[in-house]
């Protein structure tokens, strides 16, 4: 109760009343509520993914999990991240991968009939990563109290476009001409030749290995 | 009261998990594809929560560079998952075994 009237004298705006200590206060018990209620649903939606058996359906929960991995980065005060995230991941990816979806037209996904040892494979190893997932959180709970860094600075997006241009330029531009190596190769998978096309090349291709073992005699 | 470093890296650890065992049950290559995104964005929220903790911008650049990584991936996954269709009618990968025997 007490908790929830501050949160609404935050967003009252009545700012000359409170001490400033008390409105951090506030602010970080937002963030908390912000983080576990994003938390959940991530988790949820993860699972949702995981459970579907009909790809549209786990599309739209990833979907769910990248918008609440989005204002999960909000509350760690990086809004820079948080935007590329919806724009490239709920925005672009997604897109991409909903198109091709519809595209195969798709059936539901058939029960597993793999390899047994596959189900104790994956139960062994989703055991072994939850195991160590509880070992970090007890370490780094045990370890000498971290708080966060007061000034907030490093999320913002001049912050990062500075560094991104000056410290780490090179970094970018390999990243530009990775992308721009796997538009190509995309295009290359996904081009269609028809038979003719496809002979001429094989043909073409034969000629060439002629050629080549004609040099070598 | 602020959420600690460690419950960030928790749920990190929780979205990883989900993740890996959804690779390894998926039989379908477009599902096995959103668990490894799902994975991507797991290590994206650790690299997040140590760049505020420890106020550095490095990790923040870092998931920058995964994004892109990812959106290459996507596009390049995507066309072998096209071009795999077109060849054998289905995205089960337990029918890409024509190299066995």
């Amino acid at each position: 109760m007490a908790s929830r009237r501050r949160v609404g004298r935050l967003e009252g705006g009545t700012p000359s009343i409170q001490p400033p200590g008390r409105q951090r206060y506030a602010f970080f018990m937002v963030s908390t509520v912000i983080f576990f209620l994003f938390a959940g649903l991530a988790i949820a939606c993860a699972i949702s993914m995981v459970y579907h058996k009909n790809p549209l359906y786990s599309a739209i929960s990833l979907v769910g999990v990248f918008i609440a991995l989005s204002c999960i980065y909000v509350t760690l005060a990086a809004p820079f991240i948080a935007a590329v995230q919806i724009l490239i991941y709920a925005g672009a990816i997604m897109v991409l991968v909903v198109f091709v979806i519809m595209l195969l037209n798709l059936d539901d996904d058939k029960p597993l009939n793999r390899l047994r040892y596959l189900y104790a494979l994956g139960g062994g190893l989703g055991l072994l990563l939850l195991v160590q997932t509880f070992f970090i959180f007890y370490a780094v709970m045990r370890a000498p109290n971290q708080s966060a860094d007061q000034s907030m600075s490093a999320g913002k997006t001049l912050t990062i476009g500075q560094a991104m241009y000056t410290e780490y330029l090179l970094p970018v531009e390999i990243v530009g001409v990775l992308l721009l190596m796997a538009v190509i190769g995309a295009v290359i998978l996904a081009r269609k030749l028809s038979q003719p096309q496809l002979e001429l090349v094989v043909d073409k291709e034969l000629d060439l290995r002629n050629e080549d073992d004609g040099m070598l005699n | 009261m602020e959420p600690s470093l460690a419950t960030y890296l928790a749920l990190s650890g929780i979205l990883f998990t989900i993740g890996t065992v959804g690779v390894i049950f998926k039989r379908n290559a477009l599902g096995m594809f959103m668990c490894i995104e799902l994975m991507l964005n797991a290590v994206n929220l650790t690299f997040v929560a140590f760049s505020r903790y420890y106020g550095d911008t490095t990790g923040q650049l870092f998931v920058f560079m995964v994004m892109s990584v990812a959106a290459a991936e996507a596009a390049v996954g995507l066309g072998i998952i096209i071009a795999f269709f077109r060849n054998s009618q289905s995205i089960d990968v337990d029918d890409a075994s024509i190299l066995r025997n």
